[in-house]
């Protein structure tokens, strides 16, 4: 394993501004933590586990579209669709933390601001999409899987702008932000198109093989009914 | 399958540094990181006596120096922005070696450059002499809420699962005479990652439904942890308090 992605480092945005961050994103993730409990069963804990682990895993292929400005896939969308955006939201900020302890990916002064882009606005920016678009789309597995990617690329180019948000606000240096606006965005839209396609097959696959396991789908699931007959 | 004990960072050795209760290195680490950010990029000597301190860490760890800076070029994709800075900051210009500077941005780019590195520097001494479960116990210890140390937990073990399912799949496709070179590698990871995903998922809830059997309840149980002594945040409290002390005599002496 080889770690090359880097989220926003120490230093790059100033002090007061990332502990501004720092107290939204705890107190937002304060609210998934409550809402999760309800969402974390027998079914869903290791799906967590396993959503993590894969978003960890694509987070570490890092894309250098431009030079000095490199991005890499998030991975919020397909956490929203498998578990949901309460767990979703906590997976990321778990990836993201543990990149930042063991990794050394991204700055711990920085959590606020990385868990801020990635875990909230871009899971908040999926799930909204994600919620409308299962409901106009054909539930089956083509649909959710156009529905993954229309809602990967927008997230992820949300996420990116978060981060020119927070550079407005408490940038150490003037760098115009235009530039940097249209830099990251130019970047993370082929970065989402990357993403998209990742997150339409693996959503695609898990909903043909077992649909039980997708989160978007369970409010139009049907109720379980068993045949005692056939099974004995 | 009994892998996952250790993750790359972690150097076995017999040192102090590895001895410690995991929280409170956690805590040192994110205080020391915390006063270095705080610090003006103006203060240069105080920069110099962080990195001191480092220094003394990384003996006290008995971390071999050049296996931690080979370590610390993970931050070089963000220097890359660093050096584009002075080009283009905007504001007053200082002319060197024929190029067109501005200040404000050898400034940022020294900002970024001396906390970054100082940054990492610290979070791989930590990451060297903690494995990652001592890692989740710590943060445990620290009152983190259990849905985050549980799904951590998880994704720590299941990296595992999925890098050796994944390499199952590759060898399979091997042995079927599929041998792509180079991009056209792609190809078959992209038709293939729903099912890396689903069968990784089902190895998974196997281990999990295993887990559970043996009494597993959402927390790690505690094999031969103990808490951290007083003793032992008081030799951890020396970096933060050290480097409190350098911020606040270069403000006091600039």
């Amino acid at each position: 394993m080889d770690a090359q992605a880097m989220h926003i480092a120490n230093g790059i945005v100033n002090g007061p501004v990332s502990a501004i961050f720092v107290v939204f994103a705890v107190a937002v993730l304060a609210v998934c933590v409550w809402k999760a409990q309800a969402d974390l069963d027998d079914r869903l804990a290791p799906m967590a586990g396993l959503v993590a682990a894969f978003i960890f895993a694509v987070q570490m292929l890092n894309f250098q579209v431009l030079p000095g400005v490199s991005g890499h896939l998030l991975g919020g969308t397909l956490a929203v669709i498998l578990v949901g955006p309460w767990v979703g939201a906590l997976c990321v900020s778990t990836v993201l933390i543990v990149q930042c302890l063991l990794f050394a990916d991204g700055g711990l002064t920085a959590i606020g601001l990385n868990i801020t882009n990635m875990a909230i606005l871009g899971t908040a920016a999926g799930y909204l999409l994600v919620a409308g678009l299962v409901r106009l789309l054909p539930k089956n597995p083509y649909g959710l899987g156009v529905t993954a990617f229309i809602a990967s690329v927008v997230s992820v180019v949300v996420a990116s702008q978060g981060f020119v948000l927070e550079y407005a606000l408490g940038g150490t240096t003037q760098l115009s932000l235009p530039w940097i606006s249209g830099t990251m965005a130019g970047t993370h839209v082929l970065i989402g198109i990357g993403e998209g396609l990742i997150a339409a097959t693996t959503v695609a696959t898990v909903a043909r093989v077992r649909p039980d396991l997708v989160y978007a789908l369970r409010t139009f699931r049907k109720p379980v009914t068993v045949d005692v007959e056939a099974v004995a | 399958m009994g892998a996952g004990h250790a993750h790359p960072l972690y150097l076995d050795r017999a040192g102090r540094l590895h001895r410690l209760a995991p929280e409170v290195k956690i805590a040192a680490v994110l205080l020391f990181t915390i006063v270095v950010v705080l610090t003006p990029p103006t203060e240069f000597a105080a920069f110099g006596g962080y990195l001191l301190l480092l220094a003394g860490v990384t003996a006290a760890a008995r971390v071999p120096v050049p296996w931690l800076l080979k370590r610390a070029t993970i931050e070089l994709p963000f220097v890359l922005l660093a050096v584009v800075l002075p080009f283009a900051g905007h504001g007053e210009r200082v002319d060197w070696l024929g190029m067109s500077l501005s200040i404000d941005g050898l400034h940022g780019a020294w900002n970024i450059f001396a906390k970054g590195t100082l940054g990492v520097l610290a979070s791989l001494l930590l990451a060297a002499t903690t494995t990652m479960r001592d890692l989740i116990v710590g943060l445990d210890r620290l009152r983190v809420p259990s849905v985050f140390t549980q799904i951590a937990t998880f994704m720590l073990r299941y990296i595992d699962v999925l890098a050796d399912d994944a390499r199952r799949m590759r060898i399979a496709r091997l042995s079927r005479g599929y041998d792509p070179r180079f991009l056209w590698q792609v190809k078959a990871f992209a038709v293939g990652v729903g099912s890396l995903f689903l069968r990784s998922y089902e190895r998974g809830e196997r281990v999990y439904l295993a887990m559970v059997s043996r009494g597993y309840t959402g927390r790690l149980p505690v094999v031969a942890g103990r808490r951290a002594a007083p003793r032992e945040w008081m030799v951890s409290a020396a970096l933060p308090v050290a480097s409190a002390g350098i911020a606040v005599a270069a403000a006091v002496l600039a």
